[in-house]
């Protein structure tokens, strides 16, 4: 169906949907992975977003049931320059579009992908809207201030507690904020027992089973936007190791009593290199998010800077036990580069 | 760790002459590692044999020296200069193997000679086959079972153990030389001792095939401190079993999901860790399409044809880069040229489609055997970006000048499905077309995948361009709207291609397309798709929304490149298209290069002041002229691919600079050429145009023979032939005409004399010559292929002033601004022109280099107006050098099965070197040793086979050989001719003789050079060409002129070695 996907400063771009055919509103990102889609599609920290993909190929390989990072997807749209209709992988299960519609999630092809980045990169990240019709100014900006992103963790946590590999030797507890399957497959490869919790979780109930270690996950949106988290966080930290990735390492932060900020159009991709600061080495990491940590408390260190941008991609406590990234480890989707951070998590509590 | 400050001066080794294997990439990564370490303050001595590159211009060292690269003379070099480092792996293969050699000869050891970069115990690490295959066992990479062999016997044996098909690689050869796969013990056999003589220390790998397994490549960097990123991952379109040099290459890999890919990506990065590469490293891979099960073919641990190819295909400069971690630097410490904010250390996100295709000499090589496989045959390549793959597809395929706007191709159409099936299961040069017919027949996609190997990906992809095309049949230029012209040329589709399927003109598409409003945007190639602004002037074209080229207000130029390396039009042009930059550059001119060969230096971003990686077709070309609305448009420097497109521009108003298109045309129509020759009396050959055998042979009986013949309608000598009598020449316009008989055969006159070139410059009012370049061979030899002296050593001074006085004469008459390249021909002493070209030609740089006159810059300044008499120059001669400078052709035909290899009108040579000395002599000794031809020394062993002709004209050198201790071993005829006149010889069998025969005396490895002088070439059958073929093979020297042969007996006379004579650099040219 012919569609056009407008932007919150106005640019209009014109294209044709695919998947779910309906009217929808997001935050619009673009991520620059040029392999990795299916990954991307049910990462759920794309909760609430729509996003854009720089490769303009998308769908070549197909779907599979085994790369994916949660049970179904949690973004809004998906936005390409061209999706293939024709894929080609031996593990090839069902192709793009099918894939989409089956989740409920809209698709546009046939868009200027690049030029949509280009303004996303120069005004930063922005509501956007996918429609069919053609709606006038005002119409739009009704559209998009129906947009609230802000219970996006709690849309995609899980809503009971269930627990991995029961008989794995390290305890976890293992607060879901939007988590990714790698996470807790990199965790029980490590032959970690994994309880999940969601993520208004009571600090209390965790401090029972006395864990090996506490882990957040990563996850959508704001982290301002889950103070509860961050609170329990607290109650934790000093009793037990905790750690964390991406929106676990920005609730840790924020525990630690650093701030968070906005990056204007954050860090969407598999080729953003950080350096680890005690070694010098560089690493390139996959990386998925708007908020950086920020003001370091005098408890705190930084571990990890962005190579591009000087952000803050990695903390750790002075003293305590605790620790974080904010680029993902696990990959999927991106390079396996820095996988043996996990390692260095659970001697946290050896 | 930033730059190494113990790090003075750094000697830099090129790759030497072009060849198939090793083309311009390495002049373009050479250069940019000089250029890189320049930059640091750091002194750069360079050697490289080949004149024709940019790498060996003044400037880009304080010492460049163009001299044999063997050990020897590179040795001297070191002792003259005293460098502290030496980079390994800028100069491709050749100058990998040369560091190597010198550092086994412990040279580097004795002059305190680092090697900076990656090591050469790394280096030795990847390319020695069995230490690489420890290497794999080590680092837990899988490799196909393979046993490295060194005789003939034990390769069998494991063959027997492993089963057919088997692959043969020898160690330390170029592009697989000497490779192949072999189907059963006999292919084992042939293909097996091939390999093993080729390789330079006898050893070759035998691996089981993995035919058929996807061909997955990355490019990965790693500096000093162990941090290491991939540039690009690149993946064949034809499967393992063709060469990746013959392979059509898309990057990034398009058929990878993220779990294939980060594996792949994983092993590249472990094993660069674990030989701890500094600098750049190429990693193959073959991976099972039905598993996750994949082999590490094999890695280069060098800059490469791959990583030109992923520099370009990304932005990022994998030799520059790998020349500053040489220098100490790490990656996070160099910054990203392309947004001059972020670091090298990141892997380039890339929003494009990048397609390579090669580019085959088979258009001059007829008899050629065409079949692909692990040997590679392609001179060049073009690369094209698009935003899908359909659209650079289409735009490769248009930028192979091949004729071909679409998929559809005459030659395929008119095949039988079952010779198509057959044809694409046996690829060729042309498998893409027929694999096209064979969708279009509506062959199963699925079967065709698996005869192919073809991932089913690329094969309904080009299923979607053919059901376009058969859709787009049923339109007429009416009938089609808007909407479906924006769809075609979203598609990739070009004006003409249109016009072909609808019946039409690329003119009125191209009108009806303006009338529509449907134009190209361009945009940025910048490492980083989109995520970071880019400083980055590199543009290609798509039909998307939104543009990011912004003409500038400025005075601006547009200089057309010259396209795929080729027989024929080489390096040279795009040397002469990068000084034209260079020139308008200094005089605050805009520069802008339209080019689409990744090799070159022309298509660096950081040449001109953008760049625009497109096709040079005239649709493609205009487009950008639209857009940028240049001052001029400079075409004399990109060959006939940019002189094509003369009276296209002429006709759209396009102000071209220098010649204007009229005058071009004047020189390049032979009728308008005659008539001005007659207009100006000036000799020709007499000759005429003929349409009949009849008319042929009435009009030899007139000339008489011998007579030189071709085809009217090409050009570069193609079909060029010297008969020499009447069955000869009937034979000849029997088969021309039956081949074509809507165009005449040109007769001419063969003069057999001395041939003349120049390259001259003109302002219209005056004509500088820089320098006359003589040629060794007689005329009949294209003087392409001919050995070309400067200053000339045997021509009368009357001549001489009749060149300039000709030259001074036509360069007005044409009203030349600019360049332009006549060739003569000496003859009983009176002075015959053959040809004109009114642009820049093959000799420039070398005529550049030689003479000391900066000959594309005056042009250049010419063009834009100022005149010889300005810049200091008047008509007349430049002053000569006392040193002599002689440039000898170089040959691939060993990589070319059934080739002919005998010097004739047909150019075969792929690259050149130079020879410099004090002496005639002295420069075609070095020429020679660079050229890696065995100069013969008492008791060396000379197999001569004679035709009858030439028989006395070789009597006397045979005589001073034998005089010099040299032994002969001959054909039965020239045997019992040399016997006759009293000169020992041993009598060789002919072929249909038994064995064993004169192949088995040449197989046998006794023989130094041989001396072949046939009546005539191209006859497969003949001894002749067999003897030819395998001294090839077999890379003995070989001579096929008398004049070749005569001056090496000259040089042997003066019996120089090495020490006795010096290396001379550029500044010395004096």
């Amino acid at each position: 169906m012919d569609a056009q996907l407008i932007l919150e400063n106005g640019a209009r771009f014109f294209g044709k949907t695919f998947g779910a055919e309906k009217d929808i509103v997001g935050e619009i990102v673009f991520t620059t992975g040029m392999t990795g889609y299916q990954e991307t599609l049910t990462d759920p920290s794309y909760a609430g977003q729509i996003v854009t993909m720089t490769f303009p190929l998308i769908g070549n390989y197909g779907i599979n049931l085994e790369d994916m990072e949660a049970k179904h997807t949690n973004l809004k749209a998906f936005v390409v320059r061209e999706k293939c209709d024709y894929p080609s992988n031996f593990r090839n299960e069902m192709n793009l579009d099918d894939f989409l519609k089956e989740q409920g999630v809209v698709g546009i092809e046939g868009i200027d992908t690049r030029a949509v980045t280009k303004i996303i990169r120069e005004y930063g990240t922005m509501r956007a809207c996918i429609v069919s019709g053609d709606p006038d100014e005002a119409e739009v900006k009704a559209l998009l201030s129906t947009l609230d992103n802000s219970h996006v963790i709690m849309d995609t946590t899980t809503d009971q507690v269930y627990t991995l590999n029961r008989d794995g030797k390290t305890k976890v507890a293992f607060i879901d904020m939007g988590a990714k399957d790698g996470i807790l497959r990199d965790l029980i490869k490590r032959d970690c027992a994994v309880t999940v919790y969601p993520a208004n979780i009571p600090a209390a109930i965790i401090e029972e089973t006395k864990p090996d270690l506490v882990f957040l996950s990563n996850g959508p949106g704001d982290p301002l936007d889950a103070p509860g988290t961050v609170n329990t966080a607290k109650a934790l930290i000093g009793k037990f190791p905790v750690c964390g990735i991406c929106m676990g390492h920005q609730i840790i932060g924020l525990a630690l009593g650093c701030k968070t900020k906005k990056l204007k159009f954050g860090h969407h991709g598999a080729n953003h290199p950080v350096k680890d600061l005690m070694t010098g080495n560089v690493y390139i990491t996959s990386q998925n998010h708007n908020y950086i940590v920020s003001d370091y408390t005098d408890d705190v260190e930084e571990t990890f800077i962005n190579v591009n941008d000087g952000t803050c991609e990695g903390i750790r406590h002075k003293t305590l036990p605790v620790q974080s990234v904010q680029f993902h480890p696990e990959a999927a989707p991106g390079p396996l580069d820095t996988g043996w951070l996990f390692d260095r998590f659970l001697k946290e509590v050896l | 760790m930033p730059l190494n400050k113990a790090i003075k001066k750094v000697l830099v080794i090129g790759s030497g002459p072009i060849v198939i294997g090793q083309a311009a990439e390495f002049d373009y990564s050479g250069s940019q590692a000089c250029q890189a370490i320049k930059d640091e303050g750091i002194e750069v001595v360079l050697v490289n044999s080949n004149p024709a590159t940019i790498m060996t211009d003044r400037g880009m060292a304080a010492k460049t020296y163009i001299e044999p690269l063997t050990a020897e003379y590179v040795e001297k070099i070191i002792a003259k200069e005293r460098p502290d480092s030496v980079i390994a792996g800028m100069g491709g293969q050749t100058g990998l193997n040369l560091t190597c050699e010198l550092y086994d000869k412990g040279v580097f050891d004795k002059y305190n000679v680092n090697v900076i970069g990656t090591s050469i115990a790394s280096i030795k690490e990847g390319e020695d086959r069995d230490s690489f295959k420890r290497l794999m066992e080590r680092t837990h990479q899988p490799i196909a079972p393979s046993e490295i062999v060194t005789t003939v016997d034990s390769g069998i044996r494991f063959a027997e153990k492993i089963g057919y098909p088997v692959i043969v690689r020898p160690a330390y050869t170029l592009g697989g030389t000497g490779g192949g796969i072999a189907e059963n013990e006999d292919e084992l056999i042939t293909i097996l001792s091939q390999g093993l003589h080729l390789s330079r220390i006898g050893q070759v790998l035998l691996e089981k095939s993995i035919k058929g397994w996807k061909e997955i490549e990355f490019e990965v960097m790693r500096d000093g401190a162990g941090n290491c990123i991939t540039v690009c991952s690149m993946e064949n379109v034809d499967p393992v079993g063709v060469h990746t040099g013959d392979s059509i290459v898309v990057a990034p890999a398009l058929t990878l999901a993220d779990k294939e890919y980060q594996m792949l990506r994983k092993a590249a990065i472990d094993i660069i860790n674990s030989i701890e590469i500094k600098g750049g490293c190429n990693v193959q891979f073959a991976l099972d399409p039905n598993s996750f099960d994949y082999c590490v073919i094999e890695i280069n641990p060098r800059v490469s044809r791959s990583s030109a190819l992923a520099s370009k295909a990304t932005g990022y400069p994998i030799a520059k880069i790998a020349a500053k971690i040489a220098l100490g630097y790490n990656l996070d410490e160099i910054t990203n040229a392309v947004t001059g904010k972020t670091y090298a250390c990141f892997e380039p996100a890339i929003d494009y489609v990048v397609t390579k295709i090669p580019k085959w000499p088979f258009d001059k090589f007829f008899g050629a055997k065409r079949n692909l496989g692990t040997k590679m045959m392609a001179t060049g390549e073009i690369m094209s970006i698009g935003n899908s793959f359909e659209a650079s597809l289409l735009k490769g395929i248009r930028s192979l000048e091949i004729k071909q706007f679409t998929l559809e191709r005459e030659s395929s159409k008119n095949r039988s499905t079952i010779e198509l099936k057959q044809r694409v299961i046996v690829p060729d040069d042309e498998r893409l077309f027929d694999l096209a017919e064979l969708i279009r027949r509506n062959y199963h996609l699925e079967k065709l995948s698996e005869i192919t190997g073809m991932d089913l990906f690329f094969l309904h992809k080009i299923k979607k361009i053919i059901d376009a095309e058969e859709e787009l049949k049923g339109y007429t230029l009416d009938s089609i709207t808007p909407g479906v012209m924006k769809y075609y040329k979203k598609l990739g589709f070009a004006d003409a291609g249109i016009a072909e399927l609808i019946g039409s003109t690329s003119d009125e598409v191209y009108k009806k397309r303006i009338q529509m409003g449907i134009t190209p945007v361009y945009k940025m190639v910048d490492t980083c798709a989109g995520e970071f602004e880019a400083v980055s002037p590199y543009y290609y074209s798509t039909y998307d929304d939104v543009t990011e080229s912004v003409p500038s207000d400025r005075k601006k130029v547009i200089v057309i490149g010259s396209g795929p390396i080729r027989i024929g039009q080489g390096i040279e042009f795009d040397y002469c298209s990068v000084h034209c930059v260079l020139s308008l550059e200094q005089n605050d001119i805009e520069t802008i290069i339209i080019n689409n060969n990744p090799e070159t230096v022309s298509t660096d971003f950081d040449t001109s002041d953008k760049l625009y990686f497109e096709p040079l077709t005239e649709e493609d070309v205009y487009n950008i002229i639209t857009l940028e609305k240049p001052d001029g448009v400079v075409l004399q420097f990109g060959g006939q691919t940019a002189i094509k497109l003369a009276n296209f521009l002429a006709s759209m108003n396009v102000p071209v600079l220098g010649t204007q298109p009229k005058y071009i045309d004047e020189a390049e129509d032979r009728e308008k050429f005659d008539d001005m020759l007659e207009k100006l009396n000036i000799k020709r050959p007499k000759g005429k145009a003929v349409w009949s055998v009849k008319e042929g042979i009435e009009e030899a009986n007139r000339l008489e023979y011998p007579l030189l013949v071709r085809p009217s309608y090409v050009l570069g000598g193609q079909g060029m032939e010297i008969t020499r009598n009447e069955i000869d020449l009937v034979r000849y316009l029997t088969d021309a005409f039956k081949k074509d008989s809507d165009n005449p055969v040109l007769i001419d006159r063969y003069l057999g004399g001395r041939e003349l070139e120049v390259d001259a410059i003109c302002d219209g009012t005056d004509v500088l010559i820089p320098g006359i370049m003589e040629h060794l061979e007689r005329a009949g030899i294209h003087s392409g292929d001919s050995i070309s002296i400067y200053p000339p050593q045997h021509v009368p001074e009357h001549i001489i002033e009749k060149i300039k006085d000709v030259t001074y004469r036509i360069a007005l008459e044409l009203k030349v601004i600019g360049m332009i390249n006549i060739q003569f021909i000496e003859f009983k002493n009176e002075l015959y022109i053959i040809e004109v070209n009114p642009r820049s030609s093959r000799t420039v740089p070398y005529i550049t280099k030689v003479t000391n006159v900066p000959v594309i810059d005056i042009a250049t300044r010419i063009m834009m107006g100022e005149t010889l008499k300005s810049m200091g120059y008047k008509t007349g001669i430049a002053p000569v050098t006392s040193t002599v400078a002689i440039k000898i052709p170089v040959f691939s035909t060993e990589k070319l099965p059934q080739v002919e290899v005998s010097l004739g009108p047909e150019m075969r040579s792929t690259g050149e070197v130079l020879g410099v000395g004090r002496s005639f002599t002295e420069a075609l000794y070095k020429g020679f040793v660079a050229a890696g031809t065995t100069i013969p020394k008492p008791g060396s062993t000379i197999l001569a086979t004679i035709c009858g002709h030439e028989k006395d004209n070789f009597l006397p050198l045979a005589k001073r050989c034998h005089d010099m201790g040299c032994k002969f071993v001959a054909t039965p005829g020239t045997a019992s001719f040399l016997e006759e006149h009293g000169i020992p010889v041993q009598k060789a069998k002919k072929i249909s003789e038994g064995v064993p025969n004169v192949l088995d005396v040449i197989r046998s490895g006794m023989i130094d050079l041989i001396v072949d002088l046939p009546a005539k070439g191209n006859d497969v059958y003949s001894d002749g060409f067999k003897i030819r073929r395998i001294s090839t093979e077999c890379s003995v020297s070989l001579m096929t002129s008398i004049d070749t042969f005569s001056a090496m007996v000259d040089v042997m006379e003066v019996g120089l070695t090495p020490d006795k004579v010096d290396v001379i650099s550029l500044d010395d040219i004096k």
